[in-house]
């Protein structure tokens, strides 16, 4: 590092770089006739002393790592107010996104709630319709579970073939977090469901006042009423201080800033069940009430936005899967674009409705890779391609799109957003 | 209905009604409290309140506060949503999907407009407003007359003309039968094309900062490998310092005219400009904040300009970057400006455009 002479950030040296990256590179970090400087010249932080414990009273991660973030493609609305931006997938391992970069979508911007000030109503056909304060709701029993959070129209700028170079765009409008969490069955019973008690429509408190139906087998299920995330309450932007969680089912249900919940005998069809989060297909028919998120996966590194830097030579290949029926016992990867495919190792906790981590370790020989990554769930559903997809829904459904993605990477290690026969 | 519901309700009901443990938590929510509350509607009606609007009344309100965005004709503009139009086009290449031609139930319309709009000024409509609002909206569709007067009684009687374009998810009867298999792992295609490229059509945002993490960890591979040339290189890399401009760039004006884009939706300028969601922005410079005449500021903007807030170039880019956190409780709904180029922008533009 201290070779250098100062930063250069020119395209050319870019692709030059690249060029030479194809060839042969030594492992360990460069060689060095009189040693790495890394470790025969003494660093600042190894002789002075740092900043002390009160420094950071809510910790952040170091300067080094300020590029990872969520981002935002502005072109893709009207107003950031009513937007999303999207989860660095590229930059994570593990199954847990940190909370700050859990991805975002607003329908009115972040209500900023006061909890003192919020409230949760359960109204319409109950016994006895119910208010609670957030110190009421602490008082239920609650349970902890890891859910994938994944947003029905992540993937769908990409029906129409191959447009944004990065997992980050083309998959990131997904999170997954352990909630804290309320089992809505025991609020619901908390007011008593009369008998014809067959809908709810949970509400938000923010400008959009967002509302979807959910069927009341779900409702009495597994959905939780939320007020932590991973182990802290819930960010704003995440719904604080109540949300719905709904697992495996599409992201726009989890309603956020959740304030009341009517309990009805037939559903609402809303504007986000009618005229969004509707499936257009080819015939100019629209499939209502696709709730379950498909099996689906993506490789994350190597990527557009994750290049590899280390030129050939033993090569980690990694990504995440879910599925919203339920657990991925399996992923298959290929590097040559299909013709052979090779069992990936799973690693870390399998849950169901959550997201699972998989590895495929290589030797790259620095030839051109075609990567693709194929989910199997725990019901026997495999991971269809996005022609095969393509035939059942046309390319104007938008939402649930998840076809297989693939990557190019060339012979110097740059990955592009591909499609392949 | 799909495999996962009825198993759901077959254990549902053998579980029968549910013994509930009462946890003794919450107390009655009040008559007055679920009114103030339960404002939603449903295509049968239900919730609707007393009420009634001609879509002749609907225009003027439409005129005024729906237009900025939606269109005169519900035409839109830029990407806020279209309103009308797109009839036959949903199995087209390019379906425009509106109240016309893809909703199913005006009760949606209902629902919404006054649940959230106008966008920014929620639950700010009154019921009869929000009848002619849904009334002037099935005339922009051409599926009523300009007097066309709607109202809780006749509410139910219109039909959308897309009300049967919807089916239940039937995935799991049409897909899994294809998706549910063993799939092939060795030797499955003898040739392999790229067929689509993500380059071709390349809108990804840019990533300053990773492409230059990026093309740094690519140097030090490049450096690794051969250490020639490097200082050519670096030289070229210092671009020389942005050259000094003085305050009407015709350039720069016309780089904020593009960044005015995102404000125009709710703020006019220029000859003929009036208040629309916001004040008008002619003589913006040089003005004391929230004291344009007829405008109704938020308190917060008020009470900023009498602490003596005076719009120039520097207040208006310190406005613009946080405008939540720079005048706490104002009512302008806009996130912000985040580059340093568009703050400058469009500071010259207003300074331009309003003489």
């Amino acid at each position: 590092m201290t070779e250098k002479s100062g930063p250069s950030t020119t395209r050319r040296g870019f692709l030059k770089a690249g060029l030479a990256a194809g060839g042969a590179v030594a492992s360990g970090g460069a060689a060095y006739a009189a040693g790495d400087p890394a470790i025969t010249e003494l660093q600042p932080w190894m002789q002075y002393l740092g900043d002390g414990v009160d420094a950071r009273p809510y910790g952040y991660p170091s300067e080094f790592e300020s590029h990872v973030k969520r981002r935002n493609v502005e072109w893709l609305t009207a107003d950031t107010v009513s937007s999303v931006n999207f989860t660095p997938l590229h930059e994570l391992d593990g199954i847990i996104t940190p909370n700050g970069l859990c991805f975002e979508r607003h329908h009115g911007g972040i209500a900023e709630i006061d909890p003192a000030q919020h409230r949760l109503m359960i109204n319409g056909l109950v016994d006895k319709p119910l208010v609670f304060t957030m110190q009421d709701l602490m008082r239920f029993p609650r349970e902890n579970h890891v859910y994938f959070l994944e947003c029905a129209a992540n993937t769908g700028m990409e029906w129409r073939g191959a447009q944004l170079n990065g997992c980050q765009f083309t998959h990131g409008m997904i999170h997954n977090v352990m909630y804290t969490g309320i089992p809505l069955k025991l609020i619901l019973e908390e007011a008593g469901l009369k008998t014809n008690a067959k809908w709810i429509l949970p509400e938000g408190a923010d400008a959009s006042g967002m509302t979807r139906s959910v069927p009341m087998e779900k409702a009495l299920d597994d959905c939780l009423v939320a007020f932590k995330m991973n182990g802290e309450m819930l960010r704003p932007e995440q719904g604080y201080p109540l949300r719905l969680v709904v697992p495996g089912w599409e992201g726009n249900m989890w309603v956020k800033w959740l304030r009341r919940i009517e309990v009805g005998d037939k559903p609402w069809h809303h504007r986000e069940e009618t005229s969004k989060y509707t499936d257009l297909l080819e015939n100019g028919d629209a499939r209502r009430f696709t709730w379950e998120m498909d099996a689906k996966s993506v490789i994350t590194n190597p990527s557009p936005q994750a290049p590899i830097l280390h030129g050939k030579g033993h090569t980690v290949l990694t990504g995440v899967a879910w599925s919203g029926r339920g657990t991925i016992p399996r992923v298959d990867v290929t590097i040559d674009g299909g013709k052979n495919w090779h069992q990936a190792r799973m690693d870390g906790p399998s849950l169901t409705k959550s997201m699972h981590r998989f590895y495929y370790e290589f030797d790259w020989d620095g030839s051109p890779l075609l990567l693709q990554s194929r989910a199997h769930d725990s019901t026997g559903y495999v991971q269809p391609t996005k022609d095969e997809l393509r035939k059942f829904r046309g390319e104007n459904s938008i939402y649930h799109n998840n076809g297989i993605q693939t990557w190019y990477v060339n012979e110097k290690g740059i990955a592009e957003n591909v499609e392949v026969s | 209905m799909s495999k996962f519901l009825k198993a759901l309700l077959a254990t549902t009901l053998l579980a029968g009604p549910v013994a509930a443990e009462e946890f003794g938590l919450g107390r009655e929510a009040l008559p007055e409290e679920i009114a103030a509350w339960d404002i939603d509607v449903r295509p049968d009606g239900q919730g609707l309140p007393e009420g009634s609007g001609t879509a002749e009344e609907g225009e003027v309100i439409y005129v005024e506060r729906c237009a900025v965005c939606h269109g005169d004709f519900g035409e839109a503009r830029g990407r806020w949503p279209v309103l009308a139009g797109g009839e036959d086009s949903l199995d087209s290449e390019d379906p425009v999907k509106t109240v016309g031609s893809y909703w199913p139930y005006l009760s949606t319309v209902y629902d919404y407009v006054h649940r959230a709009m106008p966008f920014g000024e929620a639950q700010s409509l009154t019921a009869d407003e929000t009848y002619a609002l849904t009334a002037y909206i099935l005339y922009l569709n051409f599926l009523e007359d300009l007097d066309f007067e709607l109202s809780r009684d006749n509410f139910a009687e219109v039909s959308l003309p897309n009300e049967d374009g919807f089916f239940m998810d039937d995935r799991e009867e049409t897909e899994f039968a294809a998706f549910v298999r063993e799939p092939c792992m060795e030797d499955c295609k003898d040739t392999v094309e790229i067929t689509k490229r993500a380059a071709v059509i390349d809108v990804t945002p840019e990533d300053a900062a990773a492409r230059e993490r990026v093309e740094s960890a690519a140097e030090e591979l490049a450096e690794a490998e051969t250490t020639e040339a490097a200082t050519t290189e670096t030289a070229e890399a210092e671009a020389p310092a942005a050259e000094e401009t003085a305050a009407p760039d015709p350039e720069l004006v016309a780089a904020g005219e593009k960044v005015f884009r995102k404000c125009q939706a709710c703020h006019m300028i220029g000859e003929g400009a009036k208040n629309r969601v916001g004040p008008h922005l002619n003589g913006i410079m040089g003005r004391t904040a929230g004291t344009l005449d007829g405008f109704r500021y938020s308190p917060a903007m008020v009470e900023a300009g009498e602490g003596g807030l005076v719009w120039n170039d520097e207040t208006v880019q310190a406005y613009l970057e946080d405008p939540r956190g720079y005048i706490k409780g104002n009512r302008m709904s806009f996130a912000g400006l985040r580059k340093e180029e568009e703050l400058e922008a469009i500071t010259a533009y207003l300074q331009a455009a309003s003489e």
